[in-house]
C-alpha cells in the first residue's frame, strides 16, 4: 500500500511516497541516493547506518520510514556544516580515530546524540554511547578518545 | 623517534568521516543490473540438472556454461570454479547467478530455481579427511636423540577456531564489459590478484582488464583473494550483457556464512625437557582448509615456520598439513597461520614452566632467542631481538608480578581475577622467496609540471594509512609539503604491480621502494617538467635464500616483535569475564606515523581478544555455518573493554624505509595465549588449551574450585 509522507532530511523538506513499511535506511540509500548512511549488515547490530530523528539516534535499518512522517531526519550530510561536525572533525583528526572509515558517520552521530545530552561524557559514558556503534579497526581507544577530547574543545557548543 | 614518525592528519580522513567517499555499495543502482548467487545447499552433492524459471525480460541466469575462458578462478593453486558445473563442494558453493534489474525480483528468480541434486558423503571434520591438499615437513638438529636423553616428555594437542574478518563493509563488486575493455571496481586489498583472475575466467588480455579499488572498508585478509572469485563471477556476467554494469554486492549474511576466514586448527606439541630446558619440539599442524585450497599453502607456510615461536629449541621435527573438508573455504585473515601456532607454543610453554614449579614468564625468558641465533628453518635473527626489554615494559605497564603473585593464592569473593602473558613475533613481509620469485614489485613516481608527484602502486589503503605514509615518505625525501604528494585508490590501467596489499609487506617493502625512487627522483628533478621515474624489488644481500621444499633458509628478512599481558576478571556466579587491562608493547621498527601505527596495534590487539574471549563461529552437523549476523557473532564493541595500554619498541631495520618494519598483522597474533594464561590463573585450572573461552566453560571450572574449596 502507498503512502505520502513528509519528512525534513538535512533541513530540506521531502515528499516521499511508497510503502511506509520499507526500512528507512533504503528509502534514505535507494530512493533519496543518501549514500553518506552506510550499511552494514541491515539488521540493526553494528550502527553504521545510525542517523538522528529529531536529535535522537537510531540504526534507519530498524526504523520503518512511515516512522518519520512530519519528522526530521539527520545524516552526516546535513550535520558536517555545523560546529559541533567541525569540533568533532578536528578531534577525530588529532587522534587518528579514522582508519576503514565506514562506521564513522554513524560513530560521528553517535557522539553528537551522545554530546547534546551529556557535554562533558566520561570515559566509560562514552564507551556505553558508541556501544551500539561497531568499529573493527580502531580498538575504540581513538574514537573514545576523540569524542572526550571533543567535548573539552568544544566547550560551550553542547 | 625519527621526525618522520610525527602525525600527520591522515591523507583520507576529510572524505571518510563527511560521508563523501564512495564505498562499493554507494555507487548508483540505476540502470545497474543486481547480481546474486544460487548456492548449494549441500555440502558435497552432484549437479543432475540445473531448472530455471521462466525469465522475465531483461533478467539472465549466469553459469559455467557462460564462462568465457576458463572456469577457474586464479589464486594459488588453480581449483576453485568460477561456477560450479559438476559437483559442489561445500554449503554455499555458487552454482549459477541470476542477474537482472530489480533487486527484489532477481532474489525470487534465485529461489524459482531447483538444482537436482544426489547427495554425497561430506567430510567435515579434518581428522576425517580424505584429501591432504599440501604436506610439508621440516627438520632442525637431531630429535630423536633429544627426545631418547630427555628428563620429562610434553605432550598437549591445541585447538583454534574459524575467526570471522568482520570487517564492516561487506564484499562488493562492479562490472562492466564495454566496447571490448572490462573494468571491474569494488572493495579489495589487492588489484593484481583480480586482474589475473579475470583474466583467465573471461578469456581476455592485460590490457582489456581494467580494476580499480574504490575506498575500501576493512580487509584484514579477507579481501585479499576472496574479491577474485566475485570479481570473476561478475565480470563473467558482465562479457555476457555488454554495456551493463553487473552489481555483485553481499549482504552481512552472506558475506559471513560464504566468504574466507581464518583457518581453523588443530596442533599437536611434543616436548623433550633435559635440565630445565626445552631441549626439542615435535610439532604436527593441521590447517582446515576447507573445500578449495585457496591461500592455505602460503597460510600454512608461515604457520608452520612460527611453530617454535621466539625461543631457541636447538631440535626441531615440524610437519604441516592444509586438509580438505567439505565446508567454506578458509583464507587470510592477519596473522596468516601464525596465531593458531603461536597459541599453542605459548600455552605449552606455561605448562611446562608450571610443572617445573617456575614463573611462566622467566622460564620464557630463558629460552628466548637473541641475534645472530638460527631461526625454525636455519635461517638467521640478523637484527637485534629486542624481547627483554619489552617484556620489562610491558610488566612495569601492568603491575604484573604483584598481581600475578596475589592471584596465584586461593581466591574467594564474587570477582576472581588472573594476569597472564605472551610474547610472538611477525615474521616481516612475504614468506620464504614469495617476494623475489613472484611478487617482483614495480614501482613508479610521476612528477608533473607543477611540482606535484604521484605515486603509483598497486597496494591499497583498507584503513591502514597507507596513503599518508607513502606520501609522507615521498615527501620527506624531496622536502616537499605533504599536500603536494598524493597516492590514489590504485587502478590497474595507471599503476604499475607493486604487488599485493597482503603480509604486513606494503609498509616495509614498497614504502621502501617509493623512499628509493624518491631518491633517484630527486637526483634528476627538473623544474617544470613532467618526469617519471621507477624502481624494482631487489632481495637484499644478507639473505640467506630460502629453499621451499626443504623449508632451509631465511623465511622472512627480518622479524616485528611483540609482548602482551592480559588482565581477567571472572564473575563466578555467572561465569562471565570482563578484561580488565590489556598491556602491549611493540616492535615495528620505525613508525612512519605513530599514531598510524598506533590504532593499527589497538585495533589488533581487540580483534585479538574477540578471538579469545568471544568470537565463537562453527559448523553445524550439516557443514552449514551456524554464526552469519553480528547477533551471533559477537565482536568487541567499545564497552566490552577498558582503554588499551599500548607502547612501542623501535628497533630500526636497516632495509625498511627509515628503519620500518612490517606491522599490521603482528598486533593481534599472540594475544590469546595471553589470555588464556589469565584465565588459567582465575580459574585455578591448568590445560585450557582452546579458544574461545566461554562463560558456560569457566562457570564450570568456577564451581568445581567451589568444591573444591568445601571439601
Amino acid at each position: 500500500m502507498k503512502t505520502q509522507l513528509t519528512l525534513k532530511l538535512n533541513g530540506k523538506t521531502v515528499n516521499w511516497e511508497g510503502d511506509s513499511s520499507r526500512k528507512l535506511l533504503d528509502v534514505l540509500r535507494d530512493d533519496l541516493g543518501q549514500v553518506d548512511v552506510k550499511c552494514g549488515c541491515r539488521e540493526g547490530e553494528c550502527g553504521a547506518c545510525s542517523v538522528l530523528i529529531d536529535g535522537l539516534l537510531v540504526n534507519s535499518c530498524m526504523f520503518a520510514v512511515g516512522a518519520v512522517d512530519g519528522r526530521e531526519v539527520t545524516t552526516i550530510e546535513g550535520y558536517r556544516d555545523t560546529d559541533r561536525f567541525r569540533a568533532l572533525d578536528k578531534a577525530f583528526a588529532d587522534v587518528s580515530a579514522v582508519q576503514c572509515g565506514y562506521c564513522i558517520p554513524g560513530m560521528v552521530l553517535a557522539a553528537e546524540a551522545l554530546l547534546a545530552a551529556n557535554p562533558r561524557p566520561t570515559d566509560a559514558e562514552v564507551r556505553a554511547a558508541i556501544s551500539g556503534n561497531l568499529c573493527r579497526c580502531t580498538g575504540y581507544n581513538a574514537i573514545v578518545e576523540a569524542i572526550v577530547e571533543a567535548s573539552e574543545e568544544g566547550e560551550g557548543l553542547w | 623517534m625519527h621526525q618522520i614518525s610525527q602525525h600527520v592528519m591522515k591523507k583520507d580522513h576529510r572524505e571518510k568521516i563527511d560521508g563523501t567517499a564512495l564505498y562499493v555499495g554507494d555507487f548508483t543502482q540505476q540502470g545497474a543490473l543486481c547480481a546474486r548467487l544460487v548456492r548449494s545447499p549441500h555440502a558435497h552433492a552432484r549437479i543432475e540438472a540445473i531448472h530455471y524459471p521462466r525469465f522475465p525480460e531483461g533478467y539472465y541466469k549466469v553459469d559455467a556454461a557462460d564462462v568465457p575462458g576458463e572456469n577457474i578462478v586464479h589464486v594459488v593453486e588453480d581449483d576453485s570454479p568460477v561456477f560450479e558445473a559438476d559437483e559442489v563442494m561445500f554449503i554455499g558453493d555458487p552454482v549459477a547467478m541470476i542477474i537482472g534489474p530489480d533487486p527484489a525480483l532477481v532474489d525470487q528468480l534465485v529461489a524459482a530455481t531447483v538444482i537436482d541434486y544426489r547427495e554425497l558423503p561430506a567430510i567435515l571434520d579434518i581428522h576425517d579427511s580424505d584429501k591432504v591438499f599440501f604436506d610439508y615437513h621440516y627438520h632442525k638438529g637431531d630429535i630423536d636423540a633429544a627426545f631418547a636423553v630427555a628428563d620429562k616428555i610434553y605432550e598437549e594437542d591445541f585447538q583454534t577456531p574459524y575467526q570471522e574478518q568482520a570487517y564492516l563493509e561487506t564484499q562488493g563488486v562492479i562490472a562492466c564489459f564495454q566496447d571490448g575493455q572490462l573494468t571491474v571496481h569494488g572493495s579489495l586489498q589487492c588489484p593484481y590478484y583480480v586482474q589475473a583472475a579475470v583474466i583467465k575466467a573471461c578469456g581476455l588480455s592485460a590490457a582489456q582488464v581494467r580494476i580499480q579499488q574504490d575506498y575500501t572498508g576493512g580487509g584484514f585478509g579477507g579481501k585479499e583473494a576472496f574479491p577474485s572469485f566475485i570479481a570473476a563471477q561478475a565480470a563473467v556476467a558482465a562479457m555476457k550483457m555488454p554495456g551493463k554494469s553487473v552489481r555483485l554486492v553481499f549482504d552481512r549474511r552472506e558475506d559471513m556464512e560464504f566468504t574466507s576466514k581464518r583457518h581453523p586448527s588443530c596442533c599437536h606439541y611434543k616436548a623433550a625437557v633435559k635440565d630445565g630446558q626445552v631441549t626439542a619440539l615435535d610439532i604436527q599442524v593441521l590447517f582446515n582448509s576447507g573445500a578449495f585450497t585457496t591461500l592455505s599453502p602460503v597460510v600454512l607456510q608461515r604457520g608452520i615456520i612460527a611453530a617454535p615461536g621466539v625461543y631457541n629449541v636447538p631440535n626441531l621435527r615440524v610437519n604441516g598439513q592444509a586438509l580438505r573438508t567439505h565446508t567454506v573455504p578458509t583464507g587470510a585473515y592477519r596473522g596468516f597461520g601464525a596465531p593458531q601456532t603461536f597459541f599453542a607454543i605459548e600455552r605449552l610453554l606455561d605448562h611446562i614452566a608450571a610443572d617445573l614449579g617456575q614463573e611462566p614468564i622467566d622460564f620464557k625468558l630463558a629460552h628466548l632467542v637473541k641475534q645472530g641465533d638460527a631461526t625454525s628453518t636455519s635461517g638467521l635473527y640478523h637484527f637485534p631481538v629486542p624481547l627483554p626489554q619489552m617484556v620489562a615494559k610491558v610488566m612495569a605497564a601492568s603491575d604484573f608480578r604483584s598481581k600475578r603473585t596475589a592471584w596465584a593464592q586461593p581466591q574467594s569473593g564474587r570477582v576472581r581475577k588472573g594476569i597472564g602473558i605472551a610474547l610472538w613475533f611477525h615474521g616481516a613481509g612475504f614468506t620464504g622467496a614469495g617476494e623475489r620469485d613472484h611478487i617482483k614489485a614495480v614501482v613508479r613516481l610521476r612528477k608533473l609540471a607543477d611540482g606535484s608527484v604521484e605515486v603509483l602502486g598497486s597496494n591499497t589503503d583498507i584503513g591502514q594509512g597507507i596513503k599518508t605514509t607513502f606520501a609522507k615518505i615521498v615527501a620527506n625525501e624531496l622536502d616537499l609539503p605533504l599536500e603536494l604528494v598524493n597516492y590514489h585508490n590504485p587502478d590497474t590501467a595507471l599503476v604499475p604491480d607493486s604487488g599485493p596489499t597482503v603480509a604486513s609487506r606494503s609498509l616495509m617493502t614498497v614504502g621502501e621502494l617509493f623512499r628509493r625512487a624518491a631518491v633517484q627522483l630527486k637526483e634528476q628533478w627538473q623544474d617544470g617538467v613532467e618526469q617519471v621515474v621507477e624502481e624494482h624489488y631487489h632481495e637484499p644481500d644478507f639473505m640467506l635464500p630460502f629453499d621451499l621444499p626443504t623449508f632451509h633458509g631465511d623465511s622472512y628478512p627480518t622479524f616485528a616483535w611483540g609482548v602482551a599481558a592480559v588482565e581477567l576478571g571472572f564473575d563466578s556466579l555467572t561465569g562471565q569475564n570482563d578484561i580488565l587491562g590489556c598491556w602491549a608493547c611493540f616492535d615495528v621498527g620505525t613508525p612512519i606515523d605513530e599514531q598510524i601505527v598506533i590504532g593499527q596495534m589497538e585495533g589488533g590487539v581487540l580483534q585479538g581478544l574477540g578471538y579469545s574471549a568471544m568470537e565463537q563461529m562453527a559448523y553445524d552437523s550439516t557443514g552449514r555455518i551456524r554464526n552469519h549476523s553480528y547477533s551471533d557473532y559477537i565482536i568487541p564493541c567499545a564497552a566490552d573493554v577498558p582503554k588499551l595500554d599500548v607502547q612501542l619498541h623501535v628497533e630500526e631495520f636497516p632495509f625498511g624505509p627509515y628503519g620500518a618494519k612490517g606491522a599490521g598483522e603482528l598486533p593481534l597474533v599472540g594475544i590469546a595465549p595471553a589470555f588464556i594464561a589469565a584465565a588459567e590463573q582465575a580459574l585455578a585450572t591448568r590445560g585450557l588449551n582452546h579458544i574461545p573461552l566461554t562463560a558456560e566453560e569457566s562457570l564450570a571450572y568456577l564451581s568445581a574450585g567451589q568444591k573444591e574449596l568445601a571439601k
